[in-house]
């Protein structure tokens, strides 16, 4: 029953819907139909693929559903697709991340254009987690850049240009490190087994490099990650980009695009270089604990919602990265499922946002005020996602963080010391936003607003029934996520990093 | 037993997840009936198990559920453990839970949010049962957190008045410190005895180290100093009573905040280990108890006066638990919870009656208002004060003489607390229902009402308990007393030597001449009318200005901190560098300006044409 087909499918179905809307661009009501569809068979094929995933087929690793086809022999270049414990989680939060956007963030104006969009980025990014081939990786994740770009500045803020350029160009100067890092790698290995050119990750993780090519290596393929999720200091273009957004757009920039980082981190850079990642540890756990910190002090003094979930973003996309470069599996396993928790926990910050911006025009903290009383459940809303970001026990955000935190304290206890005050401060910024925004007494348009409509509250009950169901039964992920996060521990191990 | 068992907590959770689901369909009275109902129906579950329980060889049992996370060697369960310690703790929470969910049906009514109150009250009783009847630590940890984020939302009831919403948030963040505790004593505990579980922890504990074992005492010790409002963590206390009073008797004095005490208890044979982190444990306790006693004897609004007597009798009952006394902290937890409880019930009473007023000033004369209130009042009002034969006088003398037993400087400080509990429940008393009456003011000249019987009642169950509580235990009754019940569970507990018959005996004495000196103390104060006595102080009326101490050097060099991250950091150095960056670019390269026209459709091509070459560049290579 396995069969690579599934994975083919989940690039071919967006791209039949792109197609499909292009032919009959003039019928601007069907987009929105066609686009929604789209996405929820793109779910279905994915959660198939969470079902039928096998972990143990022999000689593989954990990768299944793997399938090879060399497009052009001499430059390397190959349809190459699997999919591990790790992207399976990334697979699947990217189908429902965009089926939630696109029914929760309608953009009216230029529609078709709008789900085409939408329907291209999906594409590319499904493209970049299913991808087994390191060039192939690379087009797909520059691929997300174009759709990206045209989100933010046809649909975004009124300060959408300078965004969109911003982010454009700041993470386009980024993917330079990576492709060169590839095609270094790429050529010392035809160097060293000779025959053709070729980057496929499996063959690639065997490349015996010197410890010093490695750490350069590392880094070229980290600052590229680092900007793309992004880790402290290489973070100043999303908040505005976060803001500047559609909701849509910030939803799948921060749920998913964000995520693109940091898997890239865990699977390419410490699973192909795992030797350099000792020498490394030390500076990348540092920033990832100033970025805890530093998220934190920001979102506190945030004077906006966006910016306020952009900056905790950087304190979670701390927390990942922690998780990540720690060597310990407990620590990595809680990354997997941070990234996949922070996608869900974000997107239902944003789409939340989105909520509150359709009724007061405005997402400014100032000018919002005690809407629990007109909007309760909305507040009741934002509220499960806020404990949830928080860490609340019982919540799908608390586990995640827990075990990143455990594993990261029996490595290295003092970063682990230090990152554990991180959960104190994101209910300080959190519960002082709630405050704002939603406690004190509605005066003026906030005392008048509506609540979320049924249609509303049914567009989101998903991301709320992920952050209450994953917090009480999330082996089904764990179960996955592991064996895979096992086998780039196993090659982490041998450096004494572990224990 | 296991079925029974499940019972206790899924009770209250199929509460409130009927009130949830139900909505704004069930009006006033029914919601409140509900919830009432599934807690009084769980505390009957109680009483079986309990009975069940007495009647087992073996007094524990651990119930599994389902796996909860397992990742590797990380392995926890959803699981309750029921022993002695766990029964005791769900027998009195579900009773008390039970008594003022009714007494909430009364006082509650009316209320906007009259359901909503009911749905965080059920979720807070399954919360705080979970909390004791986890197998684990991480599991703990699941109620410890519920109980903190319902307390958050009850105290924030009334989110539209900005001190309620305030003090919610404050009490969430001081938890939230303690919790960094809890967390850190997790993480020492996995990573030194592979486990999580209490009994594979206790099982293990020869590998903990003394130096690994006094720093998970301290961390535990910073967990409850944040739960149970302890030095130095103990200030959101008091403004939590923003909080509806009922929320103020359940949560913030009988049950959540003694959680810290029974975290400690729980992790008697770990505290066995560490005699210096115990020493640390009394001397905060008993730190705690004399100074929020001092403050409780300048405070203005009634609420006030009665949570600082909370934290001045947690204080006791961590005394108790660093001297080793875990039966006699749970002693005075259990006895504590019916005489707190009955007392700010009385004091809600109290307020229902006056319109809302909470100032003691404002009052005076009431006795004869409110007949069923003053009487159990009284008798909460000597209860607590420790006159025999109240259960007060019984528990805190417990406390007493393990204290002096213990350490001789610790035992004065209890005794001087004790002198001033008396002193400033007295003056509670006088200053409420003695004296003249100055609340016509408030109340228009009407005469205070006396409240509903779905109020009264619980009051008058509270007081009973209160007279008969110290049966549990009696100083000269060891086999059917609590202590003899829930001693097991803490395995060899450190050597004390037991106080001789003649001791206990004189420092019995001891303690009821404390208490009749701060009686009579507050009595000739206070009972003057002409001219109005002040004999409070600016010092202890603000908290020993505890408040204004971390606010200078925490809150304020943290919010500077964050302005400066905000205003110079990011945009200046961060950002600053990044433009500079792309601005040099720019610079040196005036002569393609042509290609830097900020146009993505250029920089696509740009790309496309990059990656051709690169691909042009592989192929010359290949070939």
């Amino acid at each position: 029953m396995h069969s690579s087909l599934w994975l083919t499918a989940l690039l071919v179905v967006p791209l039949l819907g792109m197609a499909l809307l292009i032919a009959f661009r003039k019928v601007t009501k069907g987009a929105y139909i066609v686009g929604v569809a789209t996405a929820a068979v793109e779910l279905a094929i994915s959660l198939v693929v969470l079902f039928l995933y096998n972990s143990g087929i022999k000689g593989a690793g954990t990768f299944d559903f793997a399938y090879r086809l060399i497009v052009a022999a001499p430059f390397g270049l190959a349809y190459d697709v699997a999919v591990s414990g790790i992207s399976i989680v990334m697979i699947v939060l990217t189908a429902i991340v965009v089926v939630v956007a696109l029914l929760g963030a309608r953009e009216t104006k230029h529609e078709v254009a709008f789900v085409c969009w939408m329907l291209f980025l999906l594409m590319a990014t499904m493209g970049a987690f299913v991808s087994h081939d390191l060039l192939e990786f690379f087009l797909f994740f520059e691929l997300t850049l174009v759709p990206s770009y045209f989100l933010i500045a046809q649909w975004g803020g009124p300060e959408r240009a300078r965004a969109a350029l911003k982010f454009f160009i700041y993470t386009f100067f980024g993917s330079g490190f990576l492709l060169v890092g590839i095609l270094y790698l790429g050529f010392a290995h035809l160097h060293q087994a000779g025959g053709d050119l070729n980057f496929s990750y499996g063959i690639l993780s065997g490349t015996s490099l010197s410890h010093g090519t490695e750490v350069w290596l590392f880094i070229a393929f980290a600052i590229s990650f680092a900007i793309k999720s992004p880790i402290f200091p290489f973070h100043t273009w999303s908040p505005i980009a976060y803001a500047e957004a559609p909701t849509s757009g910030s939803m799948v920039l921060s749920a998913l695009l964000a995520k693109l980082g940091t898997y890239g981190l865990l699977v390419f850079a410490v699973g192909l270089f795992p030797l350099a990642l000792h020498t490394i540890q030390p500076y990348v756990l540092t920033l990832a604990v100033i970025g805890i910190l530093y998220g934190s002090a920001l979102a506190a003094v945030s004077k906006d919602m966006k910016r306020l979930v952009a900056y905790s973003s950087l304190a979670q996309v701390g927390f990942i990265t922690l998780g990540t470069v720690t060597g310990s599996k407990l620590a990595m396993v809680g990354a997997v499922l941070l990234m996949f928790n922070h996608g869900v926990i974000t997107a239902a910050f944003f789409l939340i946002i989105g909520y509150i911006e359709k009724r007061r025009g405005s997402y400014l903290l100032a000018d919002l005020k005690g809407l629990q009383g007109p909007a309760p459940v909305l507040a009741a809303l934002f509220t499960v996602v806020m404990l949830a970001s928080i860490g609340l026990p019982g919540l799908s955000g608390f586990i995640s963080e827990f075990l990143i935190l455990l594993g990261t304290f029996g490595t290295h206890q003092w970063w682990g010391i230090v990152a554990t005050t991180g959960v104190l401060f994101s209910a300080l910024y959190l519960l002082w936003a709630y405050q704002q925004v939603f406690q004190g007494k509605a005066e003026g348009p906030n005392a008048t607003i509506k609540d979320v409509s049924g249609r509303e509250r049914l567009i989101i009950l998903p991301l709320i029934m992920l952050i209450v169901g994953l917090g009480v039964f999330p082996q089904p992920l764990l179960n996955r996520i592991t064996p895979s996060v096992q086998q780039i521990v196993v090659h982490v191990a041998p450096t004494g990093v572990s224990k | 037993m296991a079925h029974v068992a499940v019972l206790i907590p899924l009770l209250p959770l199929v509460g409130f997840l009927i009130l949830i689901t139900m909505g704004n369909q069930i009006k006033e009275p029914t919601s409140g009936w509900i919830a009432t109902s599934v807690v009084g129906a769980s505390f009957i579950a109680t009483v079986i198990a309990f009975v069940l329980l007495l009647h087992r060889h073996s007094r524990e049992a651990t119930v599994n559920l389902f796996s909860w996370i397992r990742v590797g060697n990380f392995h926890v369960h959803v699981a309750l453990l029921l022993d002695p310690l766990s029964i005791t703790m769900c027998l009195f929470v579900t009773g008390i839970s039970a008594l003022i969910h009714l007494y909430s049906i009364g006082y509650m009514h009316g209320e906007k949010d009259f359901n909503k109150f009911f749905i965080y009250l059920n979720l807070f009783v399954f919360s705080m049962l979970v909390l004791v009847l986890a197998n684990s630590l991480l599991f703990t940890f699941v109620g410890w957190e519920g109980v903190g984020v319902c307390s958050y939302w009850l105290v924030s009831y009334y989110f539209e008045k900005p001190a309620a919403a305030s003090a919610g948030k404050k009490a969430f963040i001081y938890n939230r410190v303690g919790d960094l505790g809890l967390l850190f004593a997790m993480f020492l505990l996995f990573h030194h005895t592979g486990s999580l579980t209490y009994l594979t922890i206790f099982s293990h504990t020869s590998s903990l180290s003394p130096t690994t074992a006094t720093l998970v005492v301290l961390s535990l010790l910073l967990a409850a100093a944040g739960k149970s409002a302890q030095i130095p963590l103990f200030n959101w206390l008091p403004d939590a009573m923003e909080g509806p009073t009922p929320v103020s008797a359940l949560i913030h004095a009988a049950t959540m905040v003694t959680a810290g005490v029974y975290l400690l208890c729980r992790m008697g044979p770990v505290l066995a280990l560490s005699s210096s982190g115990r020493l640390t444990i009394a001397i905060i306790g008993a730190a705690t108890a004399l100074v929020a006693a001092t403050i409780a004897t300048s405070q203005r609004d009634i609420k006030k006066v009665l949570a600082f007597s909370t934290v001045s009798q947690i204080g006791y009952m961590i005394l108790a638990v660093g001297c080793g006394a875990y039966s006699a902290a749970i002693f005075l937890m259990v006895a504590h919870a019916f005489f707190k409880a009955l007392l700010f019930l009385g004091s809600g009473s109290v307020i229902h009656s006056l319109n809302g007023e909470q100032d003691l000033h404002l009052m005076g004369g009431l006795r004869k208002y409110l007949p069923l209130t003053f009487p159990t009042f009284l008798i909460g009002w000597l209860t607590i004060s420790g006159i025999p034969p109240f259960a007060g006088f019984w528990a805190k003398g417990d406390v007493l003489v393990n204290a002096f037993e213990y350490n001789k400087a610790l035992w004065v400080v209890g005794l001087l607390t004790a002198v001033l509990t008396a002193y400033y429940m007295s003056r509670l008393f006088v200053l409420t229902f003695r004296g003249t009456e100055r609340f016509r003011g408030i109340t228009h000249d009407h005469d205070p009402h006396e409240s509903p019987w779905v109020m009264t009642a619980p009051l008058v169950i509270l007081a009973v308990l209160s007279v008969l509580g110290g049966v549990l235990g009696l100083p000269w009754i060891h086999v059917s007393s609590i202590e003899g019940f829930i001693n097991p569970v803490f395995g060899a507990l450190p050597a004390l030597s037991h106080a001789s018959t003649t001791v206990q005996w004189s420092l019995g004495i001891v303690d009821v001449i404390a208490a009749v000196f701060g009686l009579l103390a507050a009595f000739t104060l206070w009972r003057r009318t002409e001219p109005w006595p002040r004999y409070e102080s600016s010092f202890l009326y603000h908290v020993w200005h505890w408040d204004d101490f971390y606010d200078a050097t925490i809150g304020r060099p943290l919010t500077a901190f964050a302005d400066f991250s905000s205003d110079v950091i990011e945009p200046d150095v961060i950002d600053g560098a990044v433009m500079g960056t792309a601005v040099s670019v720019r610079k040196s390269s005036e002569g393609l300006r042509k290609l830097q026209d900020g146009l993505v459709r250029h920089y696509a091509v740009a790309m496309v044409l990059g990656i051709a070459v690169i691909v042009l560049f592989l192929v010359g290579r290949v070939w």
